[in-house]
């Protein structure tokens, strides 16, 4: 494990890595190698807790308090915890670590062009997300975290989110070793949305399999997701992508940006009447929502974003994507009538564009 | 909105064109005996084909045409919905109504439609293959007909031969022949047209049906071919601008005056090869109208020179450029392939791959009919046309009926039988024909009644319009549809006021730019860089300026009009049918194209 690399960044994280980098970074090296541009960061792999932890000689004594504690004297548990927490946020980082960790978190910076970029610090635990013993919840997020200094502070805090006392509690009840688990750490770039919505693989409203329906509004996508801001709408033709239905809503307040926090603010009517994609943009969004529809064999529901601090080209990231559930579940089959003569005779004597279009009047 | 279109019976002639009626034939005409059945029909005017006055002899073709495609739908393959269509000229311009098949009798004729039909679907190949044998021979019959003037005296070989005829029989049998071989020729056009927009439909029908959304240019793209003669005289353009470049012989083009330039050509070997690359490639393929071909003023590129010499201009300083003029036909083939491959995995059964499948099939046997007929009938056959009727004309400038050929033109065509019988006649009597005296006045009186004609507006449509546009041939040859009737409802309102028109999104894309209106062919020249054409119509031959414009968009049109697929080929956002453009746009006002949507907003 020792040659193990140190940090990798999601775009290189390929499926051999997957045991040292934890679940949620396994995953975003997975959607990266699909295709599927998720915000821009790096795993800082299991190498680097095991090394600390060696190199300070603490597990004994972590074993040693954890052996005697009684998991349902809350009291107890809460001290020893914390004692635990204490120990691992004061493990020294090997030299070479904690220098990788600083020149990825620079070259990090450089890309998106700013300074002390604001980045989430995740756990990602070899343990987590596995189907049968899912830690997900349990251990620490933090979110805003600027500069080396405190990347490195939090990188630190996530190890110390193993011992947690529910996750203590968790791993006693499960019967888990504590020192069995490694963790890993995601240090990713917090999203500066422009704007940020939802896509569907397919036209909610027919369920028609060849469009891909875009929402978007003005900063954060809370606002679409809630239906607090009501989106623009967008109808993308999924093979020879083009917009064929496009709807511009007067979009009167958007989830911005203040001081570190998300806040829903109001809009200049300008800006409000403005679309809140340019079609470069659309595209790349509906392209984005296609990959993700073929890489997991179903229509797919994303969340998607356009981030200000990436380059032009390159800004339109993946937040989230989850199968649809409303029209995957019907056939769409068309069942055409009989013989082609019969079925010309059909569209003949009852052509589909007289019952689509309606009287028109 | 109102709920109805003006009354045939309601429109006024213009003034100084009193007595225009007597230019067309009795029957063309709307008449108060018909009137019941006219004044409550639905009538649009054909903006497509016929988007100018129409001179008393081009009504001809026209008459010939409409004719044509009725018999196949009403007597030939019995279409179940559908008879032909009606046709009617009023104040000069040609107006349209498709006549439906009695309800009652539409389930008597499905077998016999599935019989017919089903048999040249089954035979579409060989019959196609027929086809292009029968027309390039009907083609020829029609360059054989001589119609050179009367001789001051007979050949000795028809003495010797026994002839037993002269000349008179000649020239009068020979415009009959002209006569019934147009018609023939007709027939001809619509032999197949219908049928491979019935199949054409049924697949995109089914299009829609199992993706609502598609565009109807996708669906264009899965069927249409790479390889269309109706590209073969731009092909030819761009191969003689390349053979001028490789030659060394491209400065010679650059005087832009055709008389000097075919002088340097002539005058060694080099060049006179290139002409005998132009003179190659004039026949079949540079009978090529720069109109629709319906009208003997479109001008055909063999007999105005001019037109493929700027063309060819143009592509010699794109090659010197280093453009790669080529279409590029094996992208294009991938392109194809790759749309009905996505498309057709989105299907959800076997079933539905396999109705996909053969539908595909079938438009694919159909369409290489539906692209190329036009080249040979509206561009090729109406050329020599052209050509015999003022080669009648000239024989009757030398009679002193005419002062120049094209007056002939000025009569109706059964007219100028008897206008070659007075020549016949005073010829064989040796005595004054009254043609001299009688013509001249006549036609100039045609003429001021024509201009008064040409300052005329047609209104869209006339009559009753139908609760729903179901008829079939309606909406895929004109593209005429119960959104665009109910349009031209509101425009005629003033509703929908807002500088913003829509029609078929015919070619994709979005631009802006200056709008450059151009009423007819002559004035494409005027066309200049990134400019936007808005044009009432745009005939294929316009192909070659479509490098130096952004957009196009046009009065009339339909999806498959011959217009759409050529901006399709050339990838220039086009919409097409807006019914109002050349009237609310004008040169010079930057206007938005939305080829996606088909809507056109001006912007300024």
């Amino acid at each position: 494990m020792t040659d193990a690399p140190h940090v990798i960044t999601f775009d290189t994280l390929t499926e051999h890595y997957q045991p040292i980098v934890g679940g949620k970074c396994a995953s975003l090296g997975t959607m990266s190698q699909a295709g599927l541009p998720v915000p821009p960061g790096f795993a800082v792999t299991t190498a680097v807790f095991a090394h600390a932890r060696d190199l300070s000689e603490t597990q004994q004594e972590i074993n040693d308090l954890l052996a005697d504690v009684d998991v349902d004297d809350s009291a107890a548990l809460a001290a020893a915890a914390a004692k635990c927490r204490d120990i691992v946020t004061a493990w020294p980082l090997a030299p070479e670590s904690e220098q990788l960790i600083r020149d990825q978190y620079a070259d990090l910076c450089r890309y998106c062009g700013v300074e002390d970029l604001p980045v989430a610090v995740r756990s990602s635990a070899t343990a987590e997300d596995s189907p049968d013993a899912s830690f997900a919840g349990e251990h620490d997020t933090y979110l805003w975290v600027r500069g080396a200094d405190e990347v490195i502070e939090k990188i630190k805090s996530c190890w110390a989110s193993m011992y947690t006392d529910r996750a203590i509690a968790y791993r006693e009840e499960m019967g888990y070793e504590h020192y069995n688990v490694d963790m890993a750490v995601a240090v990713q770039k917090m999203v500066r949305p422009r704007s940020a919505g939802v896509a569907f693989t397919l036209d909610p409203t027919n369920g028609d399999r060849s469009g891909i329906c875009i929402d978007s509004a003005w900063g954060f996508g809370e606002g679409v997701v809630s239906g607090a801001v009501t989106p623009d709408n967008f109808l993308v033709d999924k093979v020879m992508w083009c917009v064929n239905r496009r709807t511009i809503s007067p979009k009167a307040q958007a989830y911005q940006l203040v001081d570190d926090s998300v806040q829903l603010l109001d809009l200049d009517e300008d800006t409000a009447n403005t679309p809140s994609l340019v079609d470069d943009e659309i595209i790349a969004i509906a392209k984005l929502a296609r990959t993700a529809e073929k890489h997991y064999g179903c229509p797919q529901d994303i969340e998607w974003a356009v981030d200000d601090d990436l380059p032009s080209g390159e800004d339109v990231v993946l937040l989230q994507a989850r199968p649809e559930t409303v029209w995957s579940k019907k056939s769409h089959e068309v069942k055409a009538e009989g013989d082609l003569m019969s079925s010309i005779v059909s569209t003949l004597v009852n052509p589909l564009y007289s019952r689509k279009e309606g009287s028109g009047s | 909105m109102a709920d109805r279109f003006p009354s045939p019976f309601d429109i006024e002639s213009p003034s100084g064109a009193d007595g225009w009626q007597d230019l067309y034939t009795y029957s063309s005409l709307f008449g108060e005996e018909r009137r019941d059945y006219e004044d409550g029909g639905f009538w649009f005017q054909d903006g497509v084909h016929w988007p100018e006055v129409l001179p008393p002899w081009d009504a001809s073709l026209f008459e010939l045409a409409i004719t044509a495609l009725g018999q196949y739908n009403t007597r030939h393959y019995m279409v179940p919905p559908a008879y032909g269509v009606d046709f009617r000229i009023l104040n000069g311009y040609v107006y349209l109504s498709p006549v439906p098949a009695p309800a009652g009798d539409i389930e008597s004729r499905v077998p016999l439609f599935m019989e017919r039909a089903g048999y040249y679907f089954g035979n579409w190949n060989r019959l196609y293959d027929d086809w292009l044998v029968k027309i390039r021979a009907l083609v020829q019959e029609m360059t054989d007909l001589d119609f050179s003037p009367l001789p001051e005296m007979e050949d000795m070989e028809v003495i010797t031969s026994g002839a037993g005829m002269g000349s008179g029989h000649r020239l009068i049998a020979n415009y009959h022949d002209l006569l019934s071989k147009a018609i023939q020729l007709w027939q001809y056009h619509f032999e197949f047209l219908n049928l491979g927009y019935a199949a054409y439909l049924d697949f995109f029908g089914f299009c829609k049906q199992a993706w609502p959304s598609i565009p109807d240019l996708a669906i264009a793209k899965m069927v249409a071919g790479v390889d269309v003669d109706l590209f073969r005289p731009d092909d030819e353009l761009k191969r003689l601008a390349r053979k001028a470049v490789e030659d060394g012989i491209a400065d010679r083009f650059e005087s832009g005056d055709v008389d000097t330039t075919c002088q340097l050509l002539k005058s060694d070997e080099t060049g006179q090869a290139w002409i005998a690359e132009w003179d190659k490639a004039c026949e079949p393929w540079f009978n090529f109208s720069t109109g629709s071909g319906f009208y003997h003023s479109d001008k055909i590129w063999i007999q105005n020179v001019e037109v493929p010499f700027g063309y060819i201009a143009d592509y010699i300083e794109k090659v010197k450029e280093g453009v790669d003029l080529n279409r590029p036909v094996e992208a294009l083939h991938a392109e194809r392939d790759r749309v009905v491959a996505e498309y057709r995995d989105l299907l959800d059964s076997d079933d539905d791959r396999a109705a996909f499948d053969a539908k595909l099939g079938l438009s694919r046997t159909v369409f290489p009919y539906v692209e190329n007929h036009n080249f040979y009938v509206e561009h090729w056959a109406h050329s020599v046309i052209w050509r015999k009727m003022r080669a009648i004309g000239e024989a009757l400038v030398g009679a002193g009926f005419f002062e120049k050929a094209d007056d002939v033109f000025l009569l109706k065509r059964y007219e100028v039988a008897d206008a070659l019988f007075d020549y016949y006649a005073g010829w064989s009597v040796g005595a004054p024909s009254r043609g001299p005296n009688y013509w001249p006045t006549e036609l100039e009186s045609r003429r001021a009644t024509l201009d008064a004609l040409k300052a005329w507006s047609p209104p869209p449509a006339l009559g009753v319009p139908p609760e729903v546009v179901t008829e079939p041939f309606t909406v895929m040859l004109w593209g005429i549809t119960s959104d665009s009737v109910s349009a031209w409802l509101q425009a005629g309102d003033g509703e929908g006021g807002d500088g913003s028109l829509s029609g078929f999104a015919a070619s994709p894309g979005l631009v802006e730019g200056p709008a450059r209106v151009i009423l007819n062919a002559d004035g494409i020249g005027e066309l200049q860089d990134g400019e936007i054409l808005v044009a009432p119509l745009t005939a294929p031959s316009w192909a070659p300026v479509f490098g130096k414009i952004k957009a196009t968009v046009t009065d009339v049109g339909g999806m498959m009009s011959h217009a759409a697929i050529v901006c399709r080929e050339y990838g220039l956002p086009a919409v097409t049918g807006t019914a109002f453009a050349t009237k609310q746009i004008t040169t010079g006002q930057m206007i938005r194209v939305d080829g996606n949507t088909g809507k056109v907003t001006v912007i300024d």
